[in-house]
């Protein structure tokens, strides 16, 4: 995608259709995913996505800041996605650059559409997600994160909100691009879908594909979002199975 | 209506016409607004166009200057290309550091310009690794009625399709020669209204849908770019509908860019 005159294009799928880091065109880098993974925040969630490590946190609902953002009829949710200045081969400038600021963006778009927003007029749910180390699909694992900690923060949902990317690579389709498929591969297409409705809340897509294989990538998307959905719902599970019934006051 | 908040009765207004299968200016729901693309409207840029979609307008400038190429792509020339949301075009616009809200018009309108190829980088290679040109593409929003992406990439389109490349004026060649066009991307944008989806927002429109989404299409049948926004959802089977509307659009629009004239 625009890589003009750059390096040579490396082998992204051999003819047994296995790819670079040896996946399948259908399977999920490993993921981990840890609610509560942070002592301060009203909610958080850890995720391990392949080579990534993103956590979110999830403050409120609480006054708004600044005030003028309240709004008299719902919640604003206001999302910060950030990249640490280490989290990338080369040092990236600190500070909000233009495409954190879309992805923040479209990452409050998306949970929006799934928050009971309406339930906390005049308040703010802020996001924070913190991108560690970045390995493709960061977007997509911060949102996940982000999805998680707000489960945990017990804000009311339709549904947890599962995201992933599909893309071509190699002249063919493929669940949850590496980096080297993002780098050099034909197109990427991040998505969040809501399980129980099978409505997409997020889409992107940038590169090279044909009504046909646009059909089937969002095919994938389902698949691959349901999967991400049990890795959620299981960290959940995970952390409130086992935590002790808080003790009522004597 | 010029005013920041659009009235509730409206938005209900909007959504109940939506659901019959009408729009409050008239339009079907896979109508465009009309047209006017006037090619060259900036004479000291290298090209430009006023592109003006129902209330929305959109001015694009093209500028080349010499430079020198990315370190890491040596063989390529340079593209840039930027959307402002100029204060003038809308009460709610204020001067200042850009809104996430304009953040996203400039970098889909960017996206598509360059997954689309419009322009083939190599041949803005002057020397390897030395000199290349680098092509600006700077659009103005000037008139904010609804769906500036797709205005603002009419603009871009039209006014890269009309440039002239200043070689002589810079010592690089004899004289100068036209911009050499590679794909012709066309952005369609859609919104949600109730259960209708809607082509070319106006403004009273987005603020009532529940849902944007962005198709951009090239010349050759590919989708090659996209972007969903706003808070609301699509189900699959409404993308692929749309997909299928934008290529639809997408075709009358970029002859028209092309052509120079609505």
């Amino acid at each position: 995608m625009g890589s003009v005159g750059a390096k040579e294009v490396p082998v992204l799928l051999t003819p047994d259709g296995i790819r670079t880091d040896g996946r399948r065109v259908d399977e999920l880098r490993p993921i981990r995913i840890e609610a509560g993974a942070l002592k301060h925040a009203d909610g958080s969630a850890y995720v391990e996505w392949g080579a990534n490590k993103v956590m979110a946190a999830v403050y409120g609902p609480r006054e708004v800041h600044p005030r003028h953002l309240q709004q008299n009829t719902k919640a604003v949710i206001q999302c910060k996605y950030n990249m640490a200045a280490f989290s990338v081969d080369e040092r990236k400038r600190p500070g909000l650059d233009r495409r954190s600021q879309e992805i923040s963006k479209v990452i409050a778009e998306a949970l929006e559409s799934v928050v009971f927003v309406e339930e906390f007029p005049r308040t703010s749910i802020d996001v924070y997600i913190e991108v560690l180390q970045a390995n493709a699909g960061t977007r997509c694992a911060g949102l996940t994160a982000a999805s998680v900690a707000l489960a945990d923060a017990g804000i009311p949902m339709v549904d947890l909100l599962p995201a992933v990317a599909v893309g071509k690579a190699g002249g063919a389709l493929v669940l949850d691009l590496n980096k080297a498929e993002d780098n050099f591969g034909e197109a990427d297409l991040p998505m969040a879908i809501v399980p129980q409705s099978g409505r997409l809340v997020l889409l992107q897509m940038e590169g090279h594909v044909t009504q046909e294989e646009l059909a089937r990538a969002l095919d994938m998307g389902v698949q691959g979002t349901r999967q991400v959905y049990e890795k959620m719902q299981a960290a959940l599970r995970d952390r409130y199975a086992s935590a002790p019934t808080p003790e009522v006051a004597a | 209506m010029s005013d920041e908040v659009t009235a509730e009765i409206l938005t209900t207004h909007i959504l109940d016409l939506a659901g019959a299968g009408r729009r409050l200016d008239g339009r079907a729901v896979d109508d465009y607004r009309p047209l006017t693309i006037e090619p060259g409207f900036v004479a000291t840029a290298d090209g430009s166009a006023l592109v003006r979609l129902g209330e929305t307008a959109a001015v694009a400038g093209i500028k080349l200057e010499p430079g020198k190429p990315f370190p890491d792509t040596p063989n390529a020339g340079v593209l840039t290309t930027n959307a402002e949301l100029v204060p003038l075009s809308s009460p709610t616009f204020e001067p200042g550091p850009p809104q996430p809200g304009a953040i996203e018009v400039s970098r889909v309108i960017d996206r598509a310009i360059r997954a689309a190829e419009t322009i083939d980088l190599t041949r803005l290679c002057v020397t390897p690794g030395e000199k290349s040109w680098v092509c600006y593409v700077d659009v103005h929003m000037i008139d904010h009625g609804g769906n500036l992406i797709d205005t603002g990439l009419l603009a871009a389109l039209t006014a890269l399709t009309h440039t002239t490349v200043p070689a002589k004026r810079f010592g690089l060649a004899e004289s100068d020669y036209p911009l050499e066009i590679k794909h012709q991307p066309v952005e369609c944008t859609f919104v949600r209204l109730g259960e209708a989806i809607v082509v070319d927002p106006t403004i009273d429109e987005e603020r009532a849908c529940q849902g944007r989404l962005t198709v951009a299409t090239d010349e050759t049948g590919n989708v090659v770019a996209m972007q969903k926004g706003l808070v609301g959802a699509f189900s699959p089977d409404d993308v692929k509908s749309v997909v299928e509307r934008a290529f639809r659009h997408g075709d009358r629009l970029r002859a028209a860019a092309l052509r120079g004239t609505a």
